[in-house]
């Protein structure tokens, strides 16, 4: 399916540097050309690319489930571009400074329209590490940005000291330990680390070790919003185990921003990856286990006020 | 896969094809021309004989088309609304600084409205501008067959306007995202296309709600037929039929007809004869009489979508455009 056109998606606080990273991009001798989605107009255009007006417009799916919840604009903005297919390579969405990334990965997997056209690649967040902290303290949006991105762009670290730095990436690893992690001065990034990433890809979803050095990193237990992970050293049963996810994502999925797991299923040859948003799950088997590999099995959730304990008493009773 | 026997008769040496060149958003017949609304800005005006192209929208891409009278009105990423003529002149109609055109729809007496955006905007045969904001984007609008009033759908219903009084608009109230509108030729049914692959309707006298559901994709194709007992739809791996004669569909099924194993993509009931134009994903085009349910191929599987089909007044002629860029013209013999 890599005929699918990759949409990147950008977020970030007010004043982190989303902008110039957009600008960044767009202005790089890179020879692509994008369709960019962003809700004012002005501050971003480069020749050649197309710009598009947004207005942000969350619409509830109406089935039933309370966090399925897509961006109504989105759909209608693809749609519309998909009929002149051909005059861009990708496409970046840039949200505002207090959107909630949810709704806009989750129109990626719930309307059908897009999913057969268009590919979620990353969910890219830019955070300023002079103000990062402070924003945690007070806008839950920016704790959302961060625990949901798969690429965070640490901005701005000319305007703090070393230990101010380490600080601040410890904070952002007690809540997305997992994204890939870039030290920025004026968003200035190799455009490869933030587009074509595939981080919704599941046979791209190979390994869930942390991204971060050891050096300089703090425990922060305090935030509501962390990430837990738990491991079975062996095979889980998949007659537990799904009845056991699906019911956890019904339940609880309002609290759960991101899950990724890959599992060993008894006498299964190959690897059970899956990846979600909130109660949306994306699962399939990949590739084999290689000769002399440990079959183990790893999940990973990210979210909010999450029950380590219960989470972890239900995914080991799902041990084969 | 395996493919359904195809019909017993053929007619697809009566199509005339037409090259349109760009994705076919849409199109009318302006008397004797088919005018083909193209996503690269052009139009294309053709007899089957001679072919022309005009750009009402140049530089920019047309989102939405309607047929207006014997204008071809189309809706663009430039934010203009632009009406062509059989002749290849084009007048502006409306501008939306920094817009996409959402919708556009035409009514009687040369009467067109078109939304970007929460914002609704009509145009009487006159030139009278009239605007309306939708308590959230207009995603579709249809022009009730009586009076000058406007059915607007947005997420959680439709809102009924009158552009010419101050009378608060009548808000038809369900739950979810509405797509599109449609209103039946009586003017008793308001039915809407839902993001959640389903049909919602309203019967106006008593406003009872209609719940049209089973749809394995959106409803983006909804056709009432002549006589307006017959509302097809498109959505599924049948044209869907439902009946809108006096009992109207509530409590019963509807029909199935033009069964294969692809989707129908566009629906067009003739405009005088209970006869079905339905076209599929994979570029079939067929006609299926609704009396016997027998069936007529027009066109062959091509592997492009059908994007576009519909009648001319007459019902002497149908023209059909996908999204690679080409479609036909058929005749129907005499």
């Amino acid at each position: 399916m890599s005929d699918k056109i990759p949409v990147t998606v950008l977020t970030g606080y007010l004043g982190a540097g989303k902008t110039t990273l957009l600008n960044r991009i767009l202005s790089e001798p890179h020879g692509k050309k994008f369709a960019v989605v962003v809700n004012e107009f002005g501050e971003v255009g480069i020749d050649n690319d197309l710009v598009v007006g947004a207005d942000e417009e969350v619409f509830e799916m109406n089935n039933g489930c309370i966090c399925c919840t897509v961006r109504g604009d989105l759909i209608r903005i693809i749609d519309g571009l998909m009929k002149r297919k051909g005059q861009f390579d990708a496409i970046i969405v840039e949200t505002t400074g207090l959107a909630d990334p949810a709704p806009v990965a989750q129109t990626f997997f719930m309307d059908e329209d897009v999913s057969s056209k268009t590919r979620l690649d990353a969910v890219v967040t830019v955070v300023d590490a002079k103000w990062l902290t402070e924003r945690l303290k007070d806008a839950p949006e920016a704790k959302n940005q961060v625990a949901f991105a798969d690429v965070i762009i640490l901005n701005k670290t000319d305007l703090v000291t070393p230990e101010e730095l380490s600080a601040v990436e410890a904070q952002i690893r007690a809540i997305n330990p997992y994204a890939k992690l870039h030290r920025t001065q004026r968003a200035s990034i190799d455009i490869a680390e933030v587009l074509g990433r595939n981080a919704f890809d599941l046979d791209r979803v190979l390994e869930l070790e942390p991204d971060f050095l050891e050096e300089g990193h703090h425990h922060h237990h305090d935030e509501d919003v962390k990430s837990v992970s738990f491991t079975i050293p062996g095979d889980v049963d998949p007659a537990k185990f799904m009845p056991w996810v699906n019911d956890l994502v019904q339940q609880e999925g309002a609290n759960i921003l991101r899950s990724k797991g890959i599992l060993a299923f008894q006498g299964e040859p190959k690897r059970f990856v899956f990846q979600g948003v909130h109660m949306i799950l994306d699962g399939d088997l990949t590739q084999d286990w290689k000769p002399g590999e440990k079959r183990q099995s790893k999940i990973v959730f990210i979210g909010r006020n999450l029950d380590r304990e219960a989470l972890n008493k239900g995914f080991l009773a799902c041990a084969a | 896969m395996t493919l359904a026997p195809a019909p017993s008769q053929s007619l697809a040496e009566h199509v005339v094809a037409v090259e349109a060149g760009a994705h076919v958003i849409g199109l009318a017949w302006l008397g004797p021309k088919a005018a083909f609304a193209l996503a690269d800005g052009r139009v294309l005006l053709t007899d089957g004989r001679e072919a022309a192209r005009v750009a009402p929208h140049p530089g920019g891409g047309i989102l939405v088309a309607a047929r207006a009278g014997d204008t071809l009105i189309t809706g663009g990423d430039d934010g203009r609304v632009v009406a062509t003529a059989p002749d290849g002149t084009s007048a502006e109609r409306g501008k939306e600084q920094g817009r996409w055109i959402d919708a556009v729809t035409g009514g009687r007496d040369g009467a067109i409205a078109w939304s970007a955006g929460k914002t609704v905007r009509t145009r009487d045969g006159k030139g009278q501008l009239r605007s309306f904001t939708a308590p959230t984007t207009a995603q579709g609008l249809a022009f009730m067959p009586k009076g000058y009033r406007l059915a607007i759908a947005h997420y959680n219903g439709v809102t009924l306007w009158f552009p010419n009084t101050d009378a608060t608009p009548d808000v038809l109230a369900w739950k979810g995202s509405h797509l599109g509108v449609t209103v039946s030729p009586d003017g008793q049914y308001v039915v809407t296309a839902m993001q959640e692959n389903s049909l919602h309707g309203w019967r106006l006298s008593d406003r009872k709600d209609m719940r049209m559901s089973g749809y394995p994709s959106k409803t983006r194709s909804l056709s009432w037929s002549h006589d307006g007992n017959w509302l097809a739809t498109s959505g599924a791996e049948a044209a869907i039929i439902w009946p809108f004669d006096k009992q109207g569909p509530m409590g019963r099924a509807p029909r199935e007809c033009g069964v294969r194993p692809v989707r129908v993509a566009r629906v067009a009931f003739h405009p005088r004869a209970l006869v079905l134009a339905s076209a599929y994903e994979d570029g079939t085009v067929l006609l299926i009489r609704l009396t016997d349910a027998s069936e007529l191929l027009v066109q062959n599987a091509t592997g492009a979508s059908i994007t576009a089909l519909a009648w001319d007044d007459s019902g002497r002629s149908l023209a059909f455009g996908d999204e690679a860029g080409n479609g036909g013209l058929f005749t129907l013999p005499s």
